[in-house]
C-alpha cells in the first residue's frame, strides 16, 4: 500500500501492459466502427429485430393472446393451396405493376412540363403536390364517395349527360374494383414521382442542352441522349420507393373495399392484416407478410442493378 | 333527503324503474346508497380505463357517460372511457391480452372473450348475482359469457339486426305485413323489384350487416360451417339450397350490393333508393334525427323470415364486457359491471338507446322502450332469438376468425355475383374453414 501511495505522490502511474482493449479504444481504424454503433443498434432494434421476429412467427402457430409453437412450414403449406392467398398475390402484382408504370409515365411527363419556364411556376408546383399531402385516409374516403354505387358523382354526371343508363358499379364488380383502386393509387402517387424527378431534372446542367442544340439535336434526341441518361440514378431511387410504397399499400384498399368484392382487391398486406389481427392467426398473417419479402427484394434488385449499372457513371463507356 | 333512505332506495331498485325515478339527482343518490351496500367494494384508489366500441346512437353514449359519472361519484373510482371503431376493439383487446397491459375493461363483439379466455377475470359471482336478480340470462348470453363452466364476460347488450322496410312499398307489392317465411320473402323481394322499389343487403366485406344476412340464409336452410365437434361440414345439399335461394334474392336486389359495406344500406335507405334492407334500428333513429318525417312514418321493422328449418335463424351482434385479469382493480371492474346492469342505470340506458340495444336479462322485457314505440318492439326479442357465432360449433377464436375472414360471406358473394358455381364457391369456403379449424378433409 505504501508503495502505491508513494507512486501517486510522485505522479507515477502503476505500470501495466497495454491491452488489446486499450488499443481498440484509440485505434483510428476502429474509430469509425465505434461511431457506427448507435446507428447499427438502432437498425438492429427497430428494423432487423421486427423483421426476424415476423419471419420467426411465420413458422409458428402463434395466435393473438397466446404463444405459439414451432410448426415448420405448415403455414406456408396451407397458403400454397389457398386460392385467396394466390389471388392476393396476383392482385398485388397487378396493382403494383400497373400503378407503378403509369405513375412513372405521368410523373415524368409532369416533371418535364414543370421544368419549363411558365407563369406561376411555384404555385403550380405546390398544387401538384396536394394529392401527396392529403392524408391517405382522407383521400381514400373522398374516392369512396366518388365510387359509391348509389351516390357516385361520376355516375350521376354521366347519367345526366345521357351517356349511361344505370350507375357504374365501381367497387362491386371485380375488374371495376381493381381498376378503381389502381386509379386512386395513381392519383395519390404521381406527385411524389413528379416532384422528385423534377428535382433530378434541375440538377442537369443547361450547358449540356446548349451543346446538344449546337450539335443540332431535336427535342426527342435531347431527351433520349441527355435528359434520360442523367436522370437514371434518380429514376432508380424514385421507382424503387414507388414500387415499395405501392406493393405495401394498405390504407386505400382498406377504406375503399376491405379487400372485397369476393377478395378481388385483397393485397397481400390487407390479407395479412385481416388474418393476423382481425382473425387472430398471427402466424399465418406473418407468413403472408414474409411471402412479400422475395417480391420486394426482386423489385429492389431490378431497380438497382438494372438502372444503376451504367459504366459511364464511373467514367467508362456505356456498353 | 329524508325521503330516501339507503334501504328503501335499494328496495325500490329491484323493481323495473320508470324513467322519471332514475333521472337527475335521483340517480346519484341511489348510486351513493348502492355503493355503500354493494357486495363488490372497489379497491382503495382504484382507477379504471374502459375501451368500448364507438356509439352508433348519440343518446346512448350520452346516457352511458352519465352512468359512468354516477359510478365515479358514488364509488370514488375514476373511470376513463376510450371509444374505438367496432372493428378496432378486437385487435386492441387481443394485443392488450397478449402483452398483459392496457385498459382494464374491454367492451367488444360476440366472441371477444373467447379469443383469450385465460386472460379474462372470472366474473361468475357477478353473473350469478345479476341473473338471479333480473330473471335469468337468455341462452345465447350464457354461450357468449361462459367458458369452461365459469363466466368470463358479462354480455351487456345485443344489437338487433332486423329487417327495415318501407310500408307503402310493401303494400304496393301486395303484402299486408312483412313476410314471415323465406318463400314469402322471395316473392316480396321479386315484387318490390318489379315495382321499381327494390331493396338490398350488403355483400361486400361488411362485418355487421353482411355477416348477419348470409348466416341467416345459410342456417335457415339447414346449412352449417361446422358441426358440434368443429368439423367442417359446409359442403352439404343444404348449403347449396341456401346459395340458390340467395341468388334469387340477389337477382332482385338494387345493383351494387357486392360493394356495400356496413354504411351503404343506411345511406341508400335514407335517400329513398331502397325500400328494404337489413340493419339495426339506427336508420330509423337517423331518420328521426334528420327530421325525415316521411321516412319515419312510412318505415317499420320486422324479424327475419323463417326458413325450411322451421325456427328462427337470426344472427344478432352481442356486446360482451370483459374485465382483464391483468387489471390491478378486479373488484372495481366487477363493481362497475354490476352497477351498469342494475335496473336504476340499465333501464334508463336502454331507453336512451332507443331500441338499438337489447337486454340479455329477462326482467328487462318490461322496459318501456319496447312498448313506447311499437316500431321498436321487435327488437325486444332479438337476444332470445339469436344464434351464436359458430352456431353448432364452439363460439371461440375459430368462429371469430371465420367471421373476420368473411368465409361464409365470400361464399355467398362469389356464387350470387356469378364468379363461381355453387360447387366452386362451397369448395373455396370449405378450404378456408379447414385452414382455420385445422381439419383436412
Amino acid at each position: 500500500m505504501t508503495d502505491v501511495a508513494a507512486d501517486r505522490r510522485l505522479g507515477k502511474r502503476p505500470a501495466r501492459d497495454i491491452t488489446a482493449w486499450d488499443r481498440l479504444k484509440v485505434n483510428r481504424n476502429w474509430l469509425g466502427a465505434w461511431y457506427m454503433v448507435p446507428a447499427a443498434a438502432f437498425l438492429l432494434l427497430f428494423l432487423a429485430y421486427p423483421l426476424l421476429l415476423g419471419v420467426w412467427l411465420s413458422f409458428t402457430d402463434t395466435r393473438i393472446g397466446q404463444a405459439g409453437e414451432f410448426v415448420g412450414l405448415e403455414n406456408y403449406e396451407w397458403l400454397w393451396e389457398d386460392s385467396v392467398f394466390w389471388m392476393s398475390v396476383f392482385n398485388t402484382l397487378l396493382y403494383t405493376g400497373v400503378a407503378s408504370i403509369i405513375k412513372f409515365a405521368v410523373g415524368l411527363y409532369l416533371a418535364l412540363l414543370l421544368n419549363r419556364h411558365m407563369p406561376f411556376k411555384a404555385i403550380i408546383r405546390a398544387v401538384v403536390l396536394i394529392p401527396f399531402i392529403v392524408p391517405t385516409v382522407l383521400s381514400a374516403i373522398a374516392f369512396w364517395w366518388l365510387y359509391d354505387s348509389q351516390f357516385s358523382i361520376i355516375s350521376w354526371t354521366l347519367r345526366q349527360l345521357g351517356l349511361i343508363a344505370a350507375n357504374i358499379n365501381f367497387l362491386g364488380d371485380v375488374w371495376n374494383a381493381r381498376w378503381s383502386t389502381i386509379f386512386a393509387n395513381i392519383w395519390r402517387g404521381v406527385p411524389f414521382v413528379a416532384i422528385t424527378l423534377l428535382a433530378g431534372l434541375q440538377t442537369i446542367s443547361p450547358s449540356l442542352y446548349e451543346a446538344a442544340t449546337i450539335d443540332g439535336a431535336r427535342s426527342w434526341q435531347m431527351f433520349r441522349h441527355v435528359t434520360f441518361p442523367l436522370l437514371t440514378p434518380i429514376i432508380a431511387v424514385v421507382m424503387t420507393f414507388s414500387v415499395l410504397f405501392t406493393f405495401t399499400d394498405f390504407q386505400l384498399i382498406w377504406v375503399l373495399t376491405r379487400g372485397g368484392p369476393v377478395n378481388a382487391t385483397h393485397l397481400m398486406a390487407t390479407l395479412s392484416y385481416q388474418r393476423a389481427i382481425l382473425g387472430g392467426y398471427l402466424g399465418e398473417g406473418a407468413a403472408i407478410a414474409t411471402a412479400m419479402i422475395p417480391f420486394l427484394l426482386a423489385a429492389i434488385m431490378i431497380s438497382w442493378f438494372g438502372l444503376q449499372r451504367r459504366k459511364w457513371q464511373q467514367g467508362g463507356s456505356d456498353g | 333527503m329524508s325521503m330516501f333512505t339507503r334501504r328503501n332506495l335499494l328496495q325500490g331498485g329491484t323493481a323495473v324503474a320508470a324513467a322519471g325515478i332514475v333521472a337527475g339527482s335521483g340517480l346519484t343518490r341511489w348510486a351513493e346508497a348502492w355503493a355503500q351496500d354493494a357486495a363488490w367494494k372497489p379497491e382503495a384508489g382504484a382507477e379504471l380505463t374502459l375501451l368500448r366500441w364507438k356509439r352508433f346512437v348519440q343518446s346512448e353514449e350520452d346516457s352511458f357517460m352519465q352512468l359512468v359519472a354516477a359510478f365515479t361519484k358514488a364509488s370514488g373510482v375514476k373511470l376513463t372511457v376510450v371509444n374505438e371503431s367496432l372493428d378496432d376493439v378486437q385487435p386492441k383487446a387481443s394485443v392488450a391480452a397478449n402483452i398483459g397491459s392496457g385498459p382494464d375493461l374491454f367492451w367488444g363483439l360476440y366472441s371477444l372473450p373467447h379469443l383469450f379466455p385465460a386472460k379474462c377475470t372470472d366474473v361468475t359471482d357477478v353473473a350469478n348475482y345479476l341473473g338471479k336478480k333480473y330473471g335469468g340470462w337468455v341462452p345465447s348470453a350464457q354461450v357468449y359469457g361462459r367458458s369452461g363452466g365459469k363466466w368470463i364476460a358479462i354480455p351487456v347488450a345485443y344489437n338487433g339486426n332486423v329487417m327495415n322496410y318501407r310500408i307503402a312499398a310493401m303494400q304496393k307489392a301486395g303484402f299486408k305485413e312483412f313476410p314471415k317465411t323465406t318463400d314469402a320473402f322471395l316473392e316480396y323481394v321479386k315484387s318490390t323489384n318489379k315495382n321499381k322499389t327494390p331493396g338490398g343487403m350488403a355483400l361486400g366485406h361488411a362485418s355487421g350487416d353482411g355477416n348477419a344476412w348470409v348466416h341467416w340464409c345459410l342456417w335457415a336452410f339447414g346449412g352449417n360451417l361446422v358441426d358440434a365437434k368443429d368439423k367442417v361440414i359446409i359442403d352439404s345439399p343444404e348449403t347449396a339450397k341456401s346459395l340458390e335461394y340467395a341468388k334469387q334474392l340477389y337477382d332482385n336486389f338494387i345493383p351494387g350490393t357486392a360493394a356495400w359495406n356496413d354504411a351503404f344500406n343506411n345511406k341508400a335507405f335514407l335517400a329513398g333508393e331502397i325500400s328494404w334492407t337489413n340493419n339495426g334500428v339506427s336508420i330509423y333513429a337517423a331518420a328521426k334525427a334528420d327530421k325525415k318525417q316521411d321516412i319515419v312514418d312510412d318505415m317499420d321493422h320486422a324479424l327475419w323470415p323463417i326458413g325450411p328449418v322451421g325456427k328462427p335463424t337470426e344472427f344478432h351482434v352481442a356486446y360482451p364486457l370483459i374485465a382483464m385479469k391483468y387489471s390491478k382493480y378486479p373488484l372495481a371492474c366487477k363493481s362497475f359491471m354490476v352497477f351498469m346492469l342494475e335496473a336504476q342505470n340499465y333501464d334508463k340506458w336502454l331507453i336512451d338507446s332507443v331500441g338499438y340495444l337489447t337486454h340479455p336479462l329477462n326482467a328487462y322485457d318490461k322496459n318501456p322502450v319496447w312498448t313506447s314505440d311499437k316500431k321498436l318492439t321487435v327488437c325486444r326479442d332479438v337476444a332470445k332469438r339469436t344464434l351464436t357465432a359458430g352456431h353448432l360449433g364452439s363460439v371461440g377464436e375459430k368462429a371469430a376468425s371465420a367471421l373476420a375472414d368473411f368465409i361464409v360471406l365470400d361464399m355467398f358473394a362469389s356464387y350470387v355475383s356469378g364468379r363461381e358455381t355453387v360447387k366452386g364457391s362451397i369448395k373455396i369456403a370449405e378450404r378456408q374453414a379447414q385452414r382455420l379449424y385445422r381439419s383436412r378433409a
